[in-house]
């Protein structure tokens, strides 16, 4: 009974750090049609920026909670113009090419940025500053530390402000009527370039705010940590719905859930034969699962479901 | 008002409009009517630059608009009512109709020409918070030209309001095309069914094949044994 406490709180910690990162791919996706296989990359340099930002402000003796606000803030800006830039650069002019030409350039895009982290920072694992004392807490027999809470906290008000955004503002209706009629939205005078160039820089402040998140959570990084991050987003986003905001919410939490739980339990439940170590593999069961039974995801629609 | 040259518009080798040229004064209620297929949605989205013209020109109030970007279109005062309506389905009512009014700012007007088009269609009104989506097709032919004229127009581009629609619903939006068009918008319509257009309109072009061959006051027209023969089903 204790380890699945703990495992649901790993797993709801772990979810919705997925869950933030989902939604750059759902809500590009949701506008556009293009899955940016890119946006895993742009979370990385989010957590390498804060890395420099925070680290240098630490050294030169500010105080580590001022530090690690600029090193978020610092790390938001960067990807805002990082996913701005990557929209204007390599995907603006491929709008009329066919879908397949985008997807190959999102790859291309993700081992650029991949390859210009690793010019930058090097090929080393780095430390993440520790930028929240160490607490922890007990709950009913399962452990877990201010960085946790935290982590949930910061998840669920960023994804309360973005849910603001797309339904009780101006800009986030005609995102909405954009996904739905893009030609019909631009007859009411919506300027269809400014609301795909939001979507990435909104979905990219996401990612770095995740990234941030991911840097405190694991307290390292590396270059290539955005791959596999990419790649379990991108699962938790088809899993939700690709396209569909709550559904990335959603499906987010739950990939990490089903993460967790099953690297609780796949010792016993094969004998010992598969560790705990094994638990990448649920990701990818959890994508092929999907892919064959329900395509469009738990909260698609057979027309596809744009949110 | 609005002055159209010339306007030729081809999609790959297909010429869907030849060179036409025609043109609506202010405050006129004009139809363009052809059969299916003359290049009459086409014509309206090379004026709303919906589409590219391959050559041509369009002039609104003495500016030449035919260069603009779609989304300047409705700055300049010209709403469009697309064909099949084009209603945003997963908005609800209230909300595609603050969409036709994404240009302005003034909340109160806004408010208030919310309130005069659900007294224009007040069924609109019972479905405020419904998903546009789940309209019928008549009422959301209602709310499409509800949203156009949320963004207080100069001229209004209606394509096709009667396709395939119900008598009796077709008798409901003709009524506030008609009211419309009498408290002074300058209205282009187009129409399959000629007859109804030829009724409400003040003058008419016919087009086939991407020409216009025939021209003149409505009134006329649907005198005109041609007109009769080919599209009055006389
Ligand atoms: N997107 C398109 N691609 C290719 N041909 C088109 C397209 N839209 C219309 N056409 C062709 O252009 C011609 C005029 O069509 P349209 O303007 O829709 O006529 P109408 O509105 O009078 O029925 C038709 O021959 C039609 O097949
Ligand atoms: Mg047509």
């Amino acid at each position: 009974m204790d380890i699945f406490l703990q495992q649901i709180i790993n797993g709801l910690v772990q979810g919705s750090i997925y869950a933030l990162v989902a939604l750059g791919y759902t809500m590009v996706y949701g506008i556009m049609g293009l899955i940016n296989f890119a946006h895993g990359e742009v979370v990385m340099i989010g957590t390498l920026v804060t890395i420099t930002v925070a680290g240098l402000l630490i050294k030169v003796g500010m105080p580590v909670a001022l530090a690690g606000l600029a090193g978020l803030i610092a790390a938001i800006l960067c990807c805002m113009a990082l996913g701005w830039g990557l929209e204007r650069i390599a995907y603006r002019p491929l709008r009329n090419a066919p879908r397949l030409t985008p997807l190959i350039t999102a790859i291309g895009m993700s081992i650029v940025l991949q390859n210009l982290a690793m010019i930058i920072w090097g090929r080393n694992y780095l430390t993440f500053p520790p930028l929240l004392p160490k607490m922890d807490f007990e709950f009913a027999g399962a452990n877990f530390t201010l960085v946790q809470v935290v982590i949930v906290l910061v998840s669920a008000a960023t994804m309360g402000g973005l849910l603001f955004l797309v339904y009780r503002t101006k800009l986030g209706m005609a995102m909405r009527a954009t996904s739905q009629n893009p030609a019909v939205a631009s007859l009411m005078g919506v300027n269809i370039n400014r609301v795909i160039a939001a979507a990435f820089v909104i979905g990219s402040a996401l990612g770095a705010v995740a990234g941030v998140m991911v840097g405190t959570y694991y307290e390292i990084a590396h270059y290539q940590m955005g791959f596999m991050l990419g790649l379990k987003a991108f699962t938790a986003a088809v899993l939700g719905g690709i396209g569909n905001l709550a559904g990335a919410m959603l499906g987010g939490v739950l990939l990490g859930l089903i993460e967790a739980l099953g690297a609780g339990y796949i010792g016993d439940l094969t004998g010992g034969f598969l560790g705990s170590h094994y638990q990448d593999i649920f990701a990818f069961v959890v994508l092929i699962v999907v892919l064959m039974f329900k395509p469009s995801g738990l909260f698609g629609e057979k027309t596809g479901d744009r949110a | 008002m609005l002055e159209v040259t010339g306007l030729h518009v081809a999609y790959g080798g297909i010429q869907a409009v030849r060179s036409i040229t025609f043109h609506v004064k202010e405050g006129e209620l004009v139809a363009l009517i052809g059969a299916n297929g003359a290049g009459k949605t086409s014509t309206l989205k090379a004026i709303a630059r919906v589409i590219d013209a391959v050559g041509g020109d369009v002039h609104f109030c003495g500016e030449k608009i035919s260069r603009l970007p779609p989304h300047d279109i409705i700055r300049k005062g010209i709403a469009l009512v697309p064909e099949g309506r084009g209603v945003f389905p997963r908005l609800t009512v209230a909300e595609n109709l603050a969409m036709g009014a994404f240009v302005r700012d003034d909340k109160a007007g806004i408010a208030n020409d919310i309130e005069k088009m659900y007294a224009y269609f007040p069924r609109l009104k019972e479905r405020e918070t419904q998903l546009a989506g789940t309209l019928s097709g008549g009422e959301q032919q209602m709310l499409a030209i509800g949203r156009a004229l949320m963004s207080r127009p100069k001229l209004l581009l209606l394509d096709e309001p009667s396709m395939g629609l119900a008598p009796i619903m077709v008798q409901k939006i003709f009524e506030v095309v008609r009211a419309v068009a009498a408290e002074g918008m300058t209205t282009l319509l187009i129409e399959q069914n000629a007859k109804l257009a030829l009724e409400v309109s003040q003058r008419a072009y016919v087009m086939e094949s991407g020409e216009v061959t025939l021209n003149g006051e409505s009134a006329q027209l649907l005198n005109d044994p041609k007109v009769r023969a080919a599209y009055l089903g006389e």
